[in-house]
């Protein structure tokens, strides 16, 4: 540490760190700033500050929590699809000699914060969020387990993020894929402060991953609807329970790797090092034993997403609900012993390597029961088809390539020549674009009434849905072609001509994409416009089967006025055909936990700490580190943190919607 | 006349079918190894045996989504209709019978086709010959070109590998940097490039040609041109290449070495007519570096402190040193 590369002051961080000198960013940047300005003003203009911190910031309800890690993803896949376009354009143009428009340190920034980006801050919050707004209401809970972490646990999320978008304009991010494999990421091989950004994003935002697993678990586990038995649980909330589980066997995997990570990078230990006896074959171990069960900590939640819409939307009980919880219990405890399919090429033995081909082949029974589930449900069925099931059937006729490509590449010797290529690209694409994407597009339409009270713009919806599934299939089966020509993934530059019209028409598949992505926005903005025309005020718009279609749209705060008991697996179905009467009369105060900032406030000097570790800046990173500790110390002697909602207000929040839904 | 119009109109279909590909060439689909040949086999095999489930199941989607759409009163509608044991053991069953027949495949094939493993043929017609030799050549990941350096004729090449055909090559491999990915898709799969450690790979090519080569793990800034043609010779143009390798008069000693090493884009081809022969496992043991103690000595010194066991033999210690772990 000498005087010259740190001051004590400002510690690694000079001006130079500040990308003027690169025309594209200087541009983003100036786009990025006038955009935000316009929002902060016009929030102001409307004095809506008051509003967000009261209703929306501080909030502890589970639904505005949900909604709040959905436009946070939204917000973030502008960015990572951003990323997307640009790859793909400079891959469409770097032939002959011809540099492209990004420079390798440029371009090598690009992809890693595509990857970075796409998984913890797009794919996970969606699926979070997604899972924090239903699981309560299926179950017939007021809130999940722990409300104030819930809040916590987003804004750590959000704080993760905000460290990953500050890496564009101070500084640089990460060079090294989204992975961060040593020695490249060490500080030998890594001396900037990229890699630092990554560790410190994601260690945060892990922490708020980590602890809303916790909370949704317990919330499963303990907050049930009397009656509802694990085998009577609607099949979203089991795929969200074994995500959790997930989540909370996997992600402190990560955040021990990325410690050791950070200790070689800062205080000189040699776990990961060439030299002195690091290893970094363990990292590669370590991260993958996090990694694979994080793809299932994806998908699991969408599979059950599929599996309400596909009965839904059939008018008729999901076939094999029994075999659906076993299978998707057996994919839990599969994919933690799968990981070393993602390195068959380190020079593990043969007998290792077969072991963990064979393990990664038998997740697909489990999965192809699943896809024959849905197919069953579908049978004898009728059909409607709104937006959610089409995604559905796009995802089906998807996903099942993408699967095949997969179960090939868990063939050792199939993928010592493509691991690494752009089939691997296009395998994992098509399962996380087929999959996760498709389903959480579905899952926004499907509960999007229940959310706001109005349904979402079938038109634009279908736009969107048309220009997702054709972008991808344009997008991506030219990658696959181009890894059976031996193109390796990661090239901001190629020599070989006859490779360019692939990536012309993948660049082609992402601008379909765009007008994919596009369409969701204005479907979303249209429907606002419109909410009168597309209002629904019985609660029930699709005719559904599990507790949350009980409620008004959108549930009152505290749920469900009396709490239900459960006797069947589709029980809302069970209620609706036995006469179930609405209860009137005879309500009682709720007990509710009541608002806080410091999730909020925590979240802020959690990207205080970040940004200070990153730049070496050791004041800043005490200072704010004792001022988390004081504010959670602070917490802890918040007594006044729930109240009770008289039963009148109750009683009149009911009558309300008594009047709102026909007479019966 | 029937016979000859018959094949006619299955070559025109199998040319018709082609006609989008056939511009593009799928070196992974047509190499020039026998192993990878194998691998490209495999690859064939997996996918029509999973297309006996994934083709009926996309049909199955499709058919169902328009024959119980909700305007088509004709079809059955039994909304309580939910379970069928039959039907169970079949959707649970058929992917496990296609999974059975994979997994017996794969591991058959990983042990048969494992880049650690000797040849034990130089294709499917022609067996290993009794007196044959390998030809070893040990190859280097340096940041960001490749070194290849062949022990056996004492000569040295930057970027540029060849090999004679039908004959078996042993390829020891090393980093001496950052993790990279030796992959030459013509000849046979990838395997890591690891620094202080060594990987190896047993491959034959079978064509003579000029292949491509390159890193297929990212590595860094000079990654997309980190790139080598592998020449695939006959006996005769082998030897003209190594005799042209020993004309070029330049010397390969870690003092050269130490220059190359240093991170580098776009390295021209090198050439080099003789080489320091301790050097490959002197960057295994990552100790070019004059003074600089080699890590198979660090880990017997460690040893013998904390575990207080007798010194290993050399042997012994080099092979702890350079394998990787499993």
């Amino acid at each position: 540490m000498t005087a010259d590369s740190t001051s004590l002051l400002f510690g690694k961080l000079t001006l130079e760190a500040i990308p003027y000198h690169e025309p594209i960013l200087v541009v983003t940047f100036i786009a990025v700033a006038l955009g935000g300005l316009a929002v902060l003003g016009a929030l102001t203009y409307f004095r809506l500050w008051g509003y967000l911190w009261k209703e929306w910031f501080t909030s502890i309800d589970h639904k505005k929590i949900g909604i709040m890690y959905i436009i946070f993803a939204i917000v973030m896949l502008l960015r990572g699809f951003a990323d997307a376009l640009m790859m793909r354009f400079q891959q469409a143009i770097a032939f002959n000699g011809n540099e492209g428009y990004f420079p390798p340190h440029h371009y090598d920034q690009i992809f890693t914060a595509h990857g970075v980006i796409m998984i913890f801050f797009v794919a996970m919050p969606f699926v979070t969020g997604l899972m924090n707004f239903v699981v309560p209401l299926q179950i017939g809970a007021r809130d999940v387990s722990f409300p104030f972490l819930n809040n916590f646990s987003f804004w750590m999320t959000v704080a993760g993020g905000i460290i990953v978008m500050i890496s564009l304009f101070v500084g640089e991010f990460a060079k090294t894929g989204w992975l961060a494999y040593p020695p490249l990421s060490d500080i030998a091989y890594s001396p900037d402060v990229g890699v630092d950004y990554y560790i410190w994003g994601l260690q945060i935002a892990g922490i708020g991953t980590l602890l809303s697993g916790v909370n949704l678990i317990a919330t499963i586990l303990k907050m049930r609807a009397p009656g509802m038995s694990m085998m009577k649980m609607p099949v979203f909330t089991w795929t969200a329970f074994c995500t959790n589980i997930l989540i909370v066997a996997a992600f402190p995997v990560l955040t021990a790797v990325l410690a050791m990570l950070t200790l070689d990078r800062y205080v000189g230990t040699h776990f990961f090092t060439n030299t002195d006896g690091g290893s970094a074959m363990l990292y590669v171990n370590l991260i993958w034993i996090w990694g694979h069960p994080e793809v299932y900590i994806l998908v699991l939640p969408v599979f059950g997403i599929f599996s309400e819409i596909v009965s839904t939307f059939s008018a008729k009980r999901l076939f094999g609900y029994t075999s659906m919880v076993y299978a998707t219990c057996v994919i839990t405890i599969l994919s933690y012993i799968v990981w070393l399919h993602h390195f068959f090429t380190m020079g593990s033995g043969a007998s290792v390597n077969s072991f963990f081909g064979i393990t990664t082949m038998i997740i697909s029974i489990p999965t192809g029961a699943k896809m024959f589930n849905w197919l069953f449900t579908m049978y004898h069925g009728r059909i409607k088809y709104e937006v959610p099931m089409l995604w559905t059937i796009g995802f089906m006729v998807t996903f099942v390539i993408g699967g095949m490509t997969g179960v090939l590449l868990a063939v050792p010797p199939a993928d010592f020549v493509l691991h690494n290529s752009l089939f691997l690209i296009a395998h994992f694409h098509n399962v996380i674009i087929g999959g996760v994407v498709f389903g959480v597009f579905a899952g926004i339409n499907f509960w999007f009434p229940k959310a706001f009270g109005f349904k979402l713009n079938a038109f634009w919806g279908k736009m969107s849905f048309w220009f997702w599934l054709i972008g991808f299939y344009f997008a991506f089966m030219p990658l696959y072609v181009l890894g059976l020509m031996g193109v390796t993934r990661r090239m901001s530059q190629f020599d070989d001509p006859s490779l360019q019209i692939w990536f012309i028409i993948a660049a082609f598949g992402a601008f379909l994409i765009l007008l994919g992505i596009g369409s969701f926005i204005i479907q979303i903005a249209y429907s606002i416009w419109k909410r009168e025309e597309l209002r629904d005020e019985t609660g029930d718009p699709w005719n559904g089967r599990t507790l949350e279609w009980s409620t008004s749209s959108p549930p009152p705060a505290y749920n469900f006025a009396f709490t239900p008991v459960v006797h069947e697996i589709d029980q809302w179905w069970f209620m609706k055909n036995n006469g179930y009467r609405r209860p009137l009369s005879g309500f009682i105060p709720i007990h509710m936990p009541k608002n806080t900032g410091t999730g909020v406030i925590i979240g802020a000097l959690s990207v205080v700490f970040g940004f200070a570790m990153v730049w070496h800046i050791w004041w800043m990173a005490i200072a704010s580190f004792v001022a988390i500790a004081v504010v959670t110390i602070r917490h802890t002697f918040n007594y006044n943190r729930d109240f009770y909602i008289p039963a009148e207000e109750v009683a009149a929040v009911e009558a309300r919607r008594t009047q709102m839904l026909p007479a019966e | 006349m029937r016979p000859e119009t018959k094949m006619f109109s299955k070559a025109g279909l199998i040319a018709a079918l082609a006609m989008p590909l056939a511009s593009c060439n799928m070196v992974v689909m047509s190499p020039s190894g026998d192993i990878a040949a194998q691998q490209r086999d495999l690859i064939v095999v997996s996918t029509i045996l999973m297309l006996l489930i994934v083709v009926p199941v996309i049909f199955l989607t499709l058919f169902f989504a328009w024959r119980y759409r909700q305007s088509n009163k004709d079809a059955k509608y039994d909304p309580e209709w939910h379970h069928s044991t039959r039907l169970e053991v079949v959707i649970w069953s058929a992917p496990l019978a296609i999974i059975i027949a994979l997994g017996a495949i794969t591991w058959i094939s990983t042990h048969t086709l494992d880049p650690y493993r000797p040849l034990d043929r130089i294709s499917a017609e022609q067996p290993l010959a009794a007196d044959h030799k390998p030809m070893t050549v040990e190859v280097v990941a340096l940041d960001w070109k490749w070194l290849f350096i062949y022990p056996e004729l004492g000569i040295a090449s930057v970027n540029e590998l060849a090999a004679p055909v039908d004959t078996p090559i042993r390829f020891k491999i090393t980093s001496a940097s950052v993790m990279n990915s030796f992959y030459i898709p013509a000849l046979a799969g990838q395997i890591y490039a690891m620094a202080g450690m060594e990987t190896k790979l047993h491959a034959v090519i079978n064509k003579p040609g000029e292949f491509e080569g390159f890193s297929a793990n990212y590595s860094g800034a000079g990654f997309s041109h980190m790139r080598f043609k592998f020449h695939g010779l006959d006996q005769a143009g082998f030897d003209k290449w190594v005799a042209d390798v020993k004309g070029s008069g330049q010397k390969l000693d870690r003092a050269t070495y130490m220059q190359l090493e240093k991170p580098s884009i776009k390295e021209p081809v090198r050439h080099y007519a003789t080489t320091d022969s301790s050097l490959y496992s002197a960057i295994v043991d990552m100790c070019v570096e004059p003074g600089k103690m080699c890590m198979s000595e660090m880990m017997a010194m460690d040893k013998g402190l904390i575990c207080r066991i007798p010194e290993p033999t050399t042997a012994a210690r080099e092979e702890k040193a350079i394998r990787p772990a499993t």
